[in-house]
């Protein structure tokens, strides 16, 4: 089932375009991984997915009874939240804002979602704990029930490993993939590190000087030197 | 001791210290819910330039001669602030410039106004009590008192009803947009509220000393809590706490009531910087 086509796609801001004519088609279950030089719009081309900021051509379209808001974002980390005073739940519970419309406070059932996104994430442990005070790896675990708060079908994901020590990005990208593995959720995920996209994504798309979008395998053939040293996954179809 | 409760209990027979009273609760209590999320999204200066503003307007207000100033002053306040928070990032100068520009600004001209158009013989008298707010709270009259009591009333509902939304604009404008929280409008609404409370709150301490109302309290509370309700509870707790205990030393000892309000305010942040520094703050 497809959930969304982007078709020649344009998107920038303030009447600048940073990405030309971008087309392709995510369906459900998929693990899209999204690369690139930086400065070649992927954080903007997620904004404009997510509904953010309009695109300047072309069209972003939803299907499969997806709406904008159903989808889970994890953005990049602000400066205002590294000193925030705010415990996890909180934090997870603000996920469910989607959820309230008009009414005021969260019910049972929002808090219950939130105690859920919390247990499988693993961070029952911290619910009473100040936002601030986790590690980098616990803070995104945060961020990531409160975008599962939100969505039962499509995650965006911009650099999620990026302020990460490589043993605390391994575990992200675990739970990442279970979470694609067993609950089907579709994983859009901009990345600088080749080695999780070559090991994890279903597809990929290549924005800047090259263009490329396409399954990892064939991805592989075309652009051989991208993944240097990372041994073919069993079971790829050319 | 019996001393100051004998003449504590002389005062509280006049009306207008118990009209102070009742307005200074309410304006520390506003401006401490906002000054959490003020302080959380970099905007402590905020207060600052308003009130700045709302200084120039009153003084436009003087000199084209109305004799209520509020309706124009508000006005004036609530534009400004809508232009400040909302293009906070989008536009060429970044926030902290565009508000110590308007800041300044209004100061000069609204002094200058008043000193080429001023009908008063006391021209420093009145540039100084709006200024530090010296004596304004204690000559309210009934329809001020109620119109600030009015007002704080909707600021402490629209707060109380948008406690959720606020908190997820504050942490996270973009996730709170992706999700489907319309985040414009809860920050032209935190805008709107700000300039109000700030133009009800130069009636307390006067245009200069507003930020202190705004940001103390807001980070006496980070310095020891770990939550966000906490912080706002706490805040709103020490703003009131601060405002009666300075008024009634103001009221006791003769001092300036801005300053006084202010000096209490300094003195529990210093406390409780002290008892964050000794328990590492604590997560309840």
């Amino acid at each position: 089932m497809v959930q969304l086509i982007c078709q020649d796609l344009s998107v920038g801001y303030e009447g600048k375009r940073v990405l030309q004519a971008v087309s392709f088609a995510v369906r459900a279950g998929d693990y899209l991984c999204v690369v690139g030089e930086n400065g070649s719009g992927k954080t903007t081309l997620l904004k404009t997915i997510l509904g953010l900021q309009p695109p300047i051509s072309g069209s972003v379209c939803l299907q499969g009874g997806l709406q904008h808001k159903e989808i889970g974002y994890l953005p990049q980390q602000t400066d205002v939240q590294r000193d925030f005073p705010a415990s996890v739940r909180e934090i997870v519970l603000s996920g469910c804002q989607g959820r309230c419309g008009i009414r005021p406070f969260y019910n049972r059932a929002e808090k219950q979602l939130a105690a859920d996104a919390m247990r499988k994430l693993q961070i029952e442990h911290l619910v009473k704990r100040c936002y601030r005070s986790l590690s980098g790896g616990q803070q995104q675990r945060v961020l990531l029930a409160r975008a599962l708060c939100a969505t039962r079908k499509m995650l965006v994901l911009d650099e999620p490993a990026s302020s990460l020590d490589p043993g605390a990005a391994a575990e992200l990208y675990a739970l990442l993939e279970r979470l694609n593995r067993e609950d089907g959720i579709t994983i859009i995920m901009i990345s600088h590190d080749m080695w999780a996209a070559s090991r994890y994504a279903s597809h990929i798309l290549h924005l800047g000087s090259a263009r490329f979008f396409g399954t990892r395998a064939a991805y592989q053939d075309a652009f051989p030197h991208a993944f240097a040293g990372v041994p073919r996954r069993e079971g790829d179809a050319l | 001791m019996t001393d100051i409760l004998e003449k504590l209990s002389l005062y509280w027979d006049y009306p207008f210290v118990r009209y102070a009273l009742a307005v200074g609760v309410l304006i520390a209590l506003c401006a401490s819910l906002l000054g959490v999320t003020l302080v959380l999204r970099r905007f402590s200066f905020i207060g600052d330039g308003l009130s700045h503003v709302a200084f120039g307007a009153m003084a436009v207000a003087a000199v084209i001669g109305l004799t209520d100033d509020m309706p124009l002053t508000l006005g004036i306040t609530v534009l400004c602030a809508i232009l400040l928070l909302r293009s906070g990032r989008r536009t060429k100068i970044r926030g902290d410039a565009a508000i110590a520009m308007l800041s300044v600004g209004a100061l000069a001209v609204g002094y200058l106004l008043m000193n080429l158009f001023s009908t008063s013989s006391n021209l420093s008298g009145d540039v100084c009590s709006t200024l530090f707010g010296s004596t304004s709270i204690l000559t309210l009259s009934k329809t001020e008192v109620w119109l600030c009591a009015g007002l704080s009333v909707v600021v402490v509902a629209v707060f109380v009803l948008c406690y959720n939304k606020i908190f997820a604009v504050t942490f996270d404008e973009a996730f709170a947009q992706a999700a489907g929280t319309k985040a414009g409008l809860y920050q032209l609404l935190l805008a709107v509220i700000t300039a109000v409370v700030i133009v009800l709150a130069i009636n307390l301490v006067g245009s200069l000393l507003i930020s202190a109302l705004v940001v103390f309290p807001a980070l006496s509370a980070m310095r020891v809590y770990q939550n966000f309700r906490a912080v706002t509870v706490c805040a709103a707790v020490l703003s009131v706490a601060g405002a009666v205990t300075g008024m009634l030393i103001s009221i006791l000892g003769g001092t300036p009531v801005g300053a006084t309000i202010v000096a209490v305010d300094l003195a529990v942040f210093l406390g409780f910087w002290m008892i964050g520094r000794v328990t590492g703050g604590v997560s309840g």
